[in-house]
């Protein structure tokens, strides 16, 4: 099983993230899960999301404490939230910054641009669509044609192919590194 | 057929838009709001032809309901905690009405302190009011037993209303796969509403929930007793068909690897999921351990329980809700109904996550009982 557990603010999109991974892994032919963190949410304040993925049904329904993959849309909030906590050993983290990382944990860490591709494609600082991408190029858990699909089938239109493209770029982006 | 990836919110309202109520009133509250919300959407569109009523609070959307039930049409309407509790003078009246209201519940602490997130002490206070209650494991377990349930309630051999409830937030704001059933399956499974006993209508003027002295009050309490004894079987038949037609199985209670099984745990809701896993885990260990899963709580299946349970050396019976200075409501009626010995465990109270740490800490507990009742999870040990 994969568990993923998204760090973002409220109205950063990091809800509708972690249901776009899942419903793409369900795409790729795989049993899925994801959940907030149960509470209130508030525009600017730190909010959590989660996604399981197994090639078996899923039936545990507690919160992810030991996550394998740690995305992290907002880097102020490294000051504020342990984004590491409970990662598990060698696990990665996908974060969107432009700057170095001092205090890595162990962590595998892979950061993007995204507000950068953001900015550039669809003009508003909004990036979870673009962590999707960069997650599917550095971790190959979930297909970038599926993600694609999902995107286009949440937001119409438009909104959805500047979200597809950015997401693209993210994933072509994270494979170059990686290679 | 298609199976979506969906939160038990969406299934249900997935269910109600296959069982095409004529009336829904309904007022929002978390974590019930998507469910309103949905329905809302599918009346807006034109997906679903229901009479949508937006009232102005949930004592207005269960006497709208009961409204509506009686002149002879199917009604579907939501709620959660403050608002069940809100409901509650009319609920009882749902159910002496003989009203076939089918209601979805999301279980969320009551007040206070002040909590939005879940546990059961919501519908389990309102057991004693006539209602068949029906606790769903997952959003496909929601979604089917919104189905049943009508069957069930519509029954003439019942009309009693029931009582749909899934766990707040864990299952209405998490999202997984869900069957959706094909409309002409469901359409076989739960034909139309035809009512063939009396209701509200202008052309034969009658009157119902009228004023009943000590004469005749009594004995419309005991047909109530009749109805949900008879509802067993009703309830057995729905179960029977609706694998028939669906290929999915339900039961009382869900019995797992618990047949040969030293220590049962007994549990209500999302809970037990993960509890099978931890089942799982100890099984592979060389434990005899293993779930008894109780899903229609009214009619309590005390027959179905005593034999599941029978064998068992050590019973553990998790509860989402306290009654004071008694413990928890399942163990309780569990202890009186078929004299087994077990311990009572309350967790979770007001959204606190149960992990599998936790239910271990029960099976340990179970097996070497120091009290009736303990509560688990708390911050402090227990005083």
């Amino acid at each position: 099983m994969i568990e993923v557990r998204f760090h973002g603010r409220g109205g950063q999109g990091a809800v509708t993230a972690a249901e776009i991974l899942a419903k793409a892994a369900f795409e790729d032919g795989k049993y899925c899960q994801a959940f907030p963190f149960f509470g209130v949410e508030r525009r600017g304040a730190p909010v959590m999301a989660f996604t399981r993925i197994d090639d078996q049904p899923i039936r545990r329904r507690y919160q992810i404490y030991n996550p394998d993959y740690v995305l992290v849309l907002d880097d102020g909030l490294l000051k504020v939230v342990d984004v590491f906590s409970g990662l598990k050993e060698g696990g990665k983290l996908i974060i969107n910054t432009k700057n170095s990382i001092e205090k890595t944990e162990g962590a595998d860490i892979h950061k993007v641009d995204a507000t950068g591709i953001a900015l550039d494609i669809l003009g508003v600082p909004i990036v979870n669509t673009i962590l999707l991408g960069a997650f599917a190029g550095v971790t190959g858990a979930v297909s970038i044609e599926s993600i694609i699909k999902i995107i286009n089938e949440t937001f119409s239109g438009k909104i959805g192919e500047k979200n597809a493209k950015a997401a693209t770029l993210a994933y072509n982006t994270a494979k170059k590194i990686d290679k | 057929m298609v199976t979506k990836v969906m939160s038990a919110n969406q299934a249900i309202a997935e269910a109600v838009k296959l069982a095409n109520p004529e009336v829904i009133p309904v007022y929002p509250i978390t974590p019930q709001t998507t469910i309103s919300e949905y329905l809302a959407k599918y009346v807006a569109d034109g997906d679903l032809d229901s009479e949508y009523i937006m009232v102005e609070s949930e004592h207005s959307a269960i006497s709208a309901s009961l409204g509506a039930s009686g002149t002879g049409v199917r009604v579907f309407t939501a709620t959660s905690s403050q608002g069940l509790a809100l409901m509650h003078e009319i609920s009882f009246a749902a159910a002496g009405l003989r009203l076939p209201v089918v209601m979805a519940d999301a279980n969320r602490a009551l007040s206070a302190p002040l909590s939005i997130w879940n546990d059961q002490q919501d519908s389990i206070s309102e057991r004693d009011a006539g209602w068949i209650q029906i606790y769903a494991e997952d959003g496909q377990e929601a979604l089917d037993s919104i189905l049943m349930a009508y069957r069930i309630s519509e029954d003439k051999n019942v009309l009693l209303p029931s009582m749909v409830c899934i766990d707040g937030f864990i299952l209405t704001h998490t999202v997984d796969p869900v069957n959706i059933p094909a409309k002409e399956d469901v359409n076989k499974f739960l034909p139309k509403y035809k009512p063939d006993h009396a209701y509200l209508d202008t052309k034969k003027p009658m009157s119902i929930g009228t004023f009943t002295d000590p004469s005749y009050y009594m004995d419309a309490r005991y047909d109530m007793e009749l109805a949900m004894e008879r509802s067993q079987e009703i309830i057995a038949k729905a179960h029977t068909e609706f694998s028939e037609i669906f290929g999915r199985d339900y039961d009382f209670v869900e019995k797992y690897r618990s047949e040969d099984a030293d220590v049962i745990i007994v549990a209500m809701g999302s809970i037990c999921s993960t509890i099978k896993d931890v089942v799982d885990e100890l099984r592979d260990a060389g434990e005899k351990v293993g779930l008894v899963r109780v899903r229609v709580f009214r009619p309590f299946p005390k027959t179905q329980i005593y034999e599941a349970l029978k064998g068992a050396s050590k019973i553990g019976v998790i509860d989402k809700n306290v009654c004071f200075s008694i413990g928890g409501v399942l163990a309780t009626e569990i202890r009186s109904n078929t004299g087994l010995d077990v311990s009572g465990f309350i967790v979770g109270l007001g959204g606190r996550d149960i992990k599998p740490s936790d239910i271990k800490e029960i099976m340990e507990k179970t097996k070497n009982p120091t009290k009736q009742t303990q509560w688990i999870g708390l911050k402090k040990e227990e005083h």
